[in-house]
């Protein structure tokens, strides 16, 4: 008892004895860390990568670049491992594309044979060869019906010009990317299909990476790199593609005002304030994430909705119904590194509609997942609340040589010191927050999130970059693809014991986009409402199924589905079967 | 600038002279803060600040009248480590026992860790060391910069290298800003990498904190002004000694490659004080 010590030298023993047990605490409460290990508590559902036996052997190859930034080539060169899920022959079944990024190395498409096996049809399709000296190398791909004819065309966007190939059919496909106006240069790592003025066409916006005016192969300078580690505005400029019909688009960046040169990773549209027109979320490298706010489809309006002083390493926009609201939150990824720096992941509940701003919500193994890329929700246990999955790792070379030191001499510096590539540290064959393991985490509800990967079955340590889910094999599961920097694709399927039920749906547009790309999806069962959002490209380099699939737990129930169709349309199924996939068509006036 | 502002300007310099050294700190520490927050939000949440502020003032109310004959301290030296503890220590997004227990370390660190009835260690190099090395999967010191701006940089500067030069400790920041400046070099011959990412962390806001709040703590500084160069001096060459561990990846040091300088001061400032210490005694200078 404090009290009980009267002599100053008990009163010295008692501070002295505080003081060791404060030390104590400290090593103890560090132990406590969230990333040092899986938690306990039983995971429903297994992961196993099947990738061989599926017929997809896909390795990334990253780029090569000018020889004059061979001093950080590793760390500038580890992007473009990518991919994205369309049905790109409607025969039901989801194909996969995954890019290469250095030339002469082909892009794939997996197409679903639909008895558990894909072949890559990519090079008859005419999709493959696309990574050439003069027109660049690929960063990722999106998919969606621009012409409205059924089926899914591509957007390829790359460091070099962005290509655009129309699907004629057949797995035949043709560029059409002169014709679309779209032949622009752009050193590009996100892109999204919307409709952002609901005329029924889709509409195209491309996020600059690095400026548009770098060759990566001829470089004029090399003062190429961000001014500031935290507030850089010295990237690309990011695009808007009007889409006008008849296979033309417009830029009207500067007109909706939305030509962010925060050096975007990453995209996603959605209707975050419940107005009905789709807003644009970024997720920006050294700088703030940014909600560019759709005023009816005239123009765009930078929000401040407790963003813009929150300066982190954004690298994917991931959006999902986290607390079933029925409402679009964001994930953000960033990084941890011990010892170095906490960034932290962001976990966006999106308050817009009462409070008119995001609640921070990340903690624990959420907000900290090293290294983060790709990321996505889903209902991987069909439980009916969705699950996290997060890749991670950037440069894995030498295990026993970190370049994070290097890098911290000149991460405080004056911007114009590190602008220059020339004035970093080389890194040779040294790692940066390489060899991670990816994080699977589970929704506990009040509890918070628990990281079950080692226990589904998820113990790789690729460089993961993209991550998408996607039903493979119509079973009524999802199952996992990522794509991983310079090392090979995965594909994990999903084993998830029998007793949870499930329902999905694939909607057609007509008076909307045809892909119904930016459609909304809540289902009720009882007070509870879970959010789908059919995906026009989202996470990091990827984009999930435009089929929607929500979990339903034991009981199987589905009250009511609401659609709000992009073209503002409501449309409501009342009691639909469940354990099926149905197939909606948008209603007429 | 006309006659008379002119005296009323040397009449503030020369009163700043003789003000007590903690307060100019204080004041420039409080810059610091406001300036970083506003233009860059540089605290992650004032909940941060109100801990570590929190703490180390009543660690400092609390153990000064329980130790000290009920008498109780003035807070300036808590106040000054308190915004350094928030400044410096950028843990994971949700933890605010950092701040707690650095800052109760940070103060208590003063009364339990003496020789000859002084402490060896600043206050707040010790407890961002200790969190450093006892902590690191929870804590990080380099989350944020000030904007990477040479504005912002120029500024805390200027009102720095003022303020050392009044409480009359410019020598113990140029000494260390030559030494390492010339030791940059030397790594970069050493290393064969480019000179200016040696010289780099000089403008980062790291050592903005560390050049006029902690190695030039006059508490912690040793009583002669020789004396003090060679500390300095000898911080910076431990410094390199971490650096260059760091660019040859040696494992064994790898704990002290986030923080090299002030775990250079944390190594090499108590030895230099105690040594002081133990030179005034033998000389009978010490009363």
């Amino acid at each position: 008892m404090v009290h009980a010590v009267t002599s100053p030298f008990q009163r010295r023993i008692a501070v002295g004895v505080s003081f060791v047990a404060a030390i104590v605490l400290v090593a103890v409460l560090n132990r406590r860390a969230p990333g040092a290990g899986d938690a306990s508590g039983a995971a429903r559902f297994h992961l196993t990568n099947i990738a061989t036996e599926a017929g997809i052997d896909f390795v990334h190859h990253g780029p090569t670049l000018d020889p004059r930034l061979d001093n950080i080539a590793p760390l500038i060169g580890s992007l473009g491992a990518a991919v994205s899920v369309a049905d790109v022959n409607n025969d039901g079944w989801p194909d996969l594309y995954v890019t290469n990024s250095r030339f002469g190395y082909p892009n794939a498409l997996y197409v679903n044979r639909g008895d558990g096996t894909f072949v890559d049809t990519a090079r008859a399709a005419g999709l493959a060869d696309v990574n050439r000296p003069g027109e660049g190398v690929s960063m990722g791909a999106v998919w969606g019906d621009f012409d409205n004819d059924g089926l899914e065309d591509v957007l390829i966007y790359k460091w070099g010009y962005l290509q655009l190939f129309k699907n004629m059919g057949n797995l035949h496909f043709t560029d059409v990317t002169e014709r679309a106006g779209l032949r622009r240069w752009m050193n590009a790592n996100g892109a999204v299909w919307f409709d952002y003025d609901r005329d029924g066409l889709l509409d195209l916006y491309v996020a600059g990476y690095y400026r548009s005016d770098i060759d990566f192969w001829h470089l004029k300078t090399t003062r190429i790199m961000e001014n500031s580690f935290e507030f850089a505005t010295n990237g690309g400029k990011n695009r808007l593609f009007h889409n006008l019909g008849g296979g033309r688009f417009e830029d009207v960046t500067d007109r909706m005002g939305v030509g962010s040169t925060r050096w975007t990773l990453a995209v996603a549209a959605a209707d975050f304030n419940g107005d009905g027109w789709p807003d644009l979320f970024l997720a920006n490298d050294y700088g703030p994430e940014e909600l560019y706010l759709n005023d009816h489809g005239r123009r765009f309006t930078l929000s401040r909705v407790g963003l813009e002083s929150d300066s982190k390493s954004g690298m994917s926009a991931t959006l999902g119904d986290v607390l079933n609201r029925g409402r679009v939150d964001a994930f953000v990824t960033n990084i941890s590194e011990p010892g170095y720096l906490f960034h932290g992941n962001n976990l966006r509940l999106n308050f817009l509609p009462e409070l008119g701003r995001f609640q921070q919500a990340a903690e624990g193994v959420v907000a900290d997942a090293g290294w983060a890329w790709g990321a996505q929700f889903g209902d991987l246990d069909n439980d009916g609340r969705n699950e996290l999955f997060i890749v991670n790792g950037y440069v894995s070379g030498d295990r026993d040589r970190s370049y994070w030191y290097a890098a911290s001499k000149i991460a405080g510096a004056y911007g114009a010191v590190f602008e220059d590539a020339r004035a970093w540290p080389a890194i040779g064959t040294a790692s940066l927050s390489g060899y991670e393991r990816s994080r699977v985490l589970v929704s506990r509800g009040l509890a918070g999130w628990s990281d079950v990967a080692s226990q589904v079955g998820v113990t790789d340590e690729y460089d993961g970059r993209a991550v998408v889910l996607v039903d493979l094999f119509n079973r009524g599961v999802l199952d996992v693809v990522i794509a991983n920097q310079k090392q090979p694709a995965l594909v994990y399927k999903n084993t998830v014991p029998p007793g949870n039920h499930w329902i999905a749906f694939k909607l057609v547009g007509t008076r909307s986009n045809r892909s119904a790309i930016g459609a909304e999806v809540t289902l009720q069962a009882g007070a509870a409402r879970q959010l789908q959002t059919v995906d026009g490209g989202m996470g990091f380099a990827s984009q999930n199924d435009r089929r929607v699939h929500f979990g339903l737990g034991p009981t199987g129930r589905a009250d009511r589905v609401v659609i709000r169709w992009p073209s503002g349309t409501l449309q409501t199924l009342e009691h639909p079967d469940v354990d099926r996939l149905h197939v909606i068509t948008e209603p007429g006036r | 600038m006309s006659s008379p502002s002119l005296v009323a300007s040397r009449a503030l310099w020369a009163r700043l002279g003789g003000l007590d050294p903690r307060y100019p700190v204080s004041f420039l520490i409080t810059l610091i803060l406001v300036l970083g927050e506003a233009r860059y939000g540089i605290l992650g949440g004032y909940a941060r600040l109100a801990t570590a502020l929190g703490v180390c003032v009543a660690t400092e109310l609390a153990l000064s009248r329980w130790l000290s004959g009920g008498r109780f301290a003035n807070v300036a030296s808590a106040y000054i480590t308190g915004i350094s503890l928030a400044l410096l220590i950028k843990p994971r997004a949700d933890l605010l026992w950092p701040f707690a227990l650095g800052g109760f370390l940070a103060i208590a660190s003063k009364y339990v860790l003496r020789y000859r009835g002084r402490h060896l260690w600043n206050p707040s190099n010790f407890a961002i060391s200790l969190l450093v090395l006892a902590a690191p999967g929870s804590i990080a010191i380099l989350s944020r910069q000030w904007g990477n701006d040479l504005t912002t940089n120029a500024v805390i500067w200027c009102f720095g290298l003022l303020i050392a030069s009044r409480v009359r400790m410019l020598h113990v920041t140029l000494t260390y800003v030559a030494c390492f400046v010339a030791l940059a070099l030397v790594r970069s011959l050493i290393v064969g990498g480019p000179l200016l990412a040696e010289v780099a962390p000089l403008t980062g806001p790291m050592y903005q904190l560390f050049v006029f709040f902690m190695i030039t703590d006059p508490k912690t500084t040793v009583s002669t002004v020789r004396g003090r160069i060679i500390v300095a001096a000898a911080v910076a060459v431990a410094e390199t000694a971490i650096r260059l561990a760091g660019d040859f990846h040696v494992p064994a040091l790898s704990a002290l490659y986030p923080a090299p300088p002030i775990l250079a001061l944390a190594i090499v400032g108590p030895l230099g004080k105690a040594l002081d210490l133990y030179r005034e005694a033998r000389s009978g200078r010490m009363t």
